[in-house]
């Protein structure tokens, strides 16, 4: 019985970070331009090296 | 390493939001976003793909036509979006999101919990599994169920009921009395349910609600936002962009050919001819010199001319027809969505239904918590969990289909009202026609004259010198070399090819000795050799006639509304064999529909120009080409791309059979709840064949609905 004192907790800690991080990248754009994040990953950023 | 998109905007700088549809691929991301940053007066540009939109925060002084020519110069066409649309974010998805987001969460935990319990959990064990299923569900409920309370309140304050009253009901006394149980240690709770059918009806919400933003950004890309002002002729002789709303009568504009009127007035220098089609329907540019009235709205087609204000803003023509619009619009917003209309008859059933069984365990001595358990049950059990999806689920199906093949639909409501109609009205320029001139004679040209005709014309912006070039353009003509290439205005250009003086230039009657016959021409000339003459005319869309033979074979009648005259329409309405109503003012167009309304037709307008918004609006269901004026295309329900006419069937087609298989998701839920309801009035149900009942039902429609992925055909 003490395992589902710890269990429980745990199974709910999971879901709730979850659902934080969920939030979080709604809250910072990341859902916005599903189509143009598809594409970026192609986009060779070429910065200048420091020699 | 890839490149993330740039998000925090540099603060305190002006942000200027631009549609750019040109916009294709990963390239076209780094070319604006890297081009752009190294304008001056420009800090940072920000792309959003899905959108085809750039954000551009820049110095205050940096103007728009100034960012346009920049975004041009990196080969993109721009329009910059108004501030309506600037400050417009897509917040009641991302709400609904939210909501469904924390559903899920809660769903999927208490699940957790209950199947523990259903496994044979009891005594402590299911008390303390009811009481956390209890801390989960509560804040849910009242996190996630405010989308429906708030609906539902609405409705009710109104005296009227939708979907979202037996919603509300059934997930709030559910909640009460598995609350209830929870405190006396009851053998069952029902937060599962609760909680699952609120995800459920978030999930159908959302998808309309995405339905809706994804067609609203496809049409705000197509949206020309022009005339949103004039160049302005100063005292001193200078001239200064002045935005429209700052337009004043007796200010002076210089009116460039290809450009839009942003007031009315009254022509003081220059000729010219006016495309009116736009306003009137009327397809041959009107001549017009000193002293005559133009309008806003209409564009000049061929040489500078300066205008005199006369009226600006809410006085102009225009805006009067704006206003017609809005009185239009008033029919369409009264239409009540199939779903709404079912729940008309639903939420009395079902309440009927859970009171009855309610009074009827009382009476046979079952005592008031027994009862009440009961009744619950019934509630639970009918609550429209796949009602509320069968809707939106083959929707945006069938939206997203229609979307493949260029047909943006604005909402869930347009394609319910779309399957209804039994009559079309079409207007002529610009709908059944392209509503541009295309060239008609281009054998005219022979092997030596095409190459350099399409030199010339590619150095010409008029309409004419367009339709030379895409005509010679589609035949793979090369063009020519040529040098010094001069843009005489209003007469046409010139250039030297191989030594010779080449033309293409407005028809002299000198050169042909007489009359020119059709207004809309050209003569091309190329040394001393006799100049020949191009012709235009305005041609029908590709597949007009077939399209029109389909309505037909679906029931629907068609006929021609057109503010043009009757001797530009007939020949039209020959070869299509339709009837047609000439001459036609806005008014006129909306007296018909509402004639036709009254006699129980419903009624579809295809229609593009301005003249059309009001019968736009006031069409049981409407379309507009993509060609169509902002005010077409805003008020029609949904817009189809290319030149062809035959997305009009399409849409039909699809919207016929999203509203085939709403139907039958509906006949699906009935019979759910035909073989679930007596379970539920006789006492069977437990949570457990509830949860499964609910979510059975569910992937049955919605699976259902997914057979709508090819229904755009």
């Amino acid at each position: 019985m003490t395992g589902i004192a710890f269990l429980i907790p745990i199974a709910l800690g999971l879901g709730l970070l979850g659902l934080g991080a969920f939030f979080w990248s709604l809250r910072s754009g990341q859902f916005e331009d599903l189509d143009g994040a598809a594409l970026r990953i192609l986009i060779d950023e070429d910065a200048p090296v420091d020699e | 390493m890839n490149a993330p998109a740039p998000r925090a905007s540099i603060a305190a700088l002006p942000e200027s939001l631009f549609a750019v549809p040109g916009m294709r691929c990963a390239g076209c991301i780094s070319k604006i976003e890297n081009g752009l940053a190294q304008v001056p007066g420009i800090a940072a540009a920000r792309v959003n793909f899905t959108a085809k939109r750039v954000a551009i925060s820049h110095l205050p002084e940096t103007t728009i036509p100034e960012i346009q020519r920049a975004i041009a110069a990196l080969g993109f066409e721009s329009q910059p979006l108004g501030d309506e649309l600037a400050g417009f974010t897509d917040e009641s998805s991302r709400e609904l999101l939210k909501a469904m987001a924390v559903a899920g969460f809660a769903m999927m935990n208490i699940m957790l919990l209950s199947v523990s319990v259903w496994s044979g959990a009891s005594g402590g064990t299911k008390d303390l599994f009811h009481w956390l299923s209890a801390l989960i569900a509560l804040p849910t409920v009242a996190y996630s169920g405010r989308p429906f309370f708030r609906s539902a309140w609405n409705a009710v304050s109104n005296r009227r009921t939708n979907m979202d009253v037996p919603i509300s009901i059934g997930v709030i006394l559910t909640t009460t009395l598995s609350l209830f149980e929870t405190f006396v240690g009851g053998a069952h709770a029902y937060f599962d349910g609760a909680v699952m059918l609120l995800f459920f009806l978030l999930t159908g919400r959302w998808l309309d609600s995405v339905m809706r933003d994804r067609a609203r950004d496809g049409v705000s890309a197509l949206l020309k936002h022009k005339a949103a002002g004039a160049l302005v002729l100063g005292e001193d002789g200078t001239s200064a962009w002045v935005n429209a709303d700052a337009l004043k009568p007796g200010m002076v504009m210089l009116v460039a050919a290809g450009e839009r009127l942003a007031a009315d007035g009254v022509v003081t220098k220059g000729n010219s001819q006016f495309d009116l089609s736009l306003l009137t329907g009327e397809s041959l540019p009107v001549a017009v010199a000193d002293g005559d009235l133009v309008h806003a709205g209409t564009l000049n087609v061929d040489a500078p001319v300066e205008v005199r204000i006369t009226a600006a803003g809410a006085a102009t023509a225009l805006a009067d027809i704006a206003r017609l619009m809005e009185d239009a619009g008033q029919s369409k917003s009264r239409y009540v969505r199939i779903a709404d209309r079912a729940a008309r008859y639903y939420a009395p059933a079902v309440h009927t239904l859970a009171l009855l069984s309610f009074a009827g365990w009382m009476l046979a001595g079952a005592g008031w918590h027994q009862s009440l358990l009961i009744a619950v049950a019934v509630l639970i059990i009918t609550c429209p969990c796949a009602l509320g999806l069968a809707v939106p689920a083959a929707q945006i199906v069938s939206a997203g289909a229609l979307m493949k093949k260029g047909i943006l639909v604005k909402d869930g409501s347009a394609l319910e009202r779309l399957a209804e109609v039994d009559r079309a009205l079409l207007d002529k320029t610009g709908t059944l026609t392209l509503g541009r001139p295309e060239l008609t004679n281009i054998d005219a040209l022979d092997a030596a004259a095409a190459p350099v005709a399409l030199a010339l014309a590619r150095s010409s912006r008029h309409p004419l010198s367009q339709a030379v070039r895409r005509a010679l353009e589609a035949k793979a003509v090369a063009a020519a070399d040529i040098t010094d290439v001069r843009e005489i205005a209003g007469k046409g250009v010139e250039a030297i090819w191989q030594g010779k003086l080449a033309r293409l230039v407005r028809p002299e009657k000198a050169l042909f000795g007489g009359d020119v016959g059709a207004s809309l021409a050209v003569a091309f000339q190329l040394g001393d050799a006799p100049a020949t003459l191009l012709t235009f005319e305005d041609g029908l869309r590709p597949e007009a006639a077939a399209t029109l033979r389909e309505l037909k074979a679906l029931g629907i009648e068609s006929s021609i509304a057109s503010g043009d005259r009757a001797e530009a329409v007939q020949p039209v309405a020959r070869i299509l064999g339709l009837t047609a109503q000439t001459g036609m003012h806005p008014q006129d167009k909306l007296d018909t529909i509402s004639r036709l309304a009254a006699a129980g037709h419903k009624v579809l307008m295809i229609g593009d120009g301005l003249n059309d918004g009001p019968a736009l609006a006031a069409g049981h269901a409407s379309l507009a080409p993509a060609s169509a004026s902002d005010a077409g295309q805003n008020a029609a329900d949904a817009v189809f791309m290319g030149d062809s006419l035959a997305p009009v069937v399409i849409a039909i087609r699809a919207a016929r059979a999203t509203q085939r298989i709403v139907r039958q998701n509906f006949a699906l839920a009935i019979g759910y709840n035909v073989i679930a309801v007596p379970m539920a009035i006789m006492g069977m149900v437990t949570p457990l064949i509830a949860a499964l009942a609910m979510s059975g039902s569910s992937v049955i429609v919605v699976a259902n609905a997914l057979r709508l992925k090819g229904a755009a055909q």
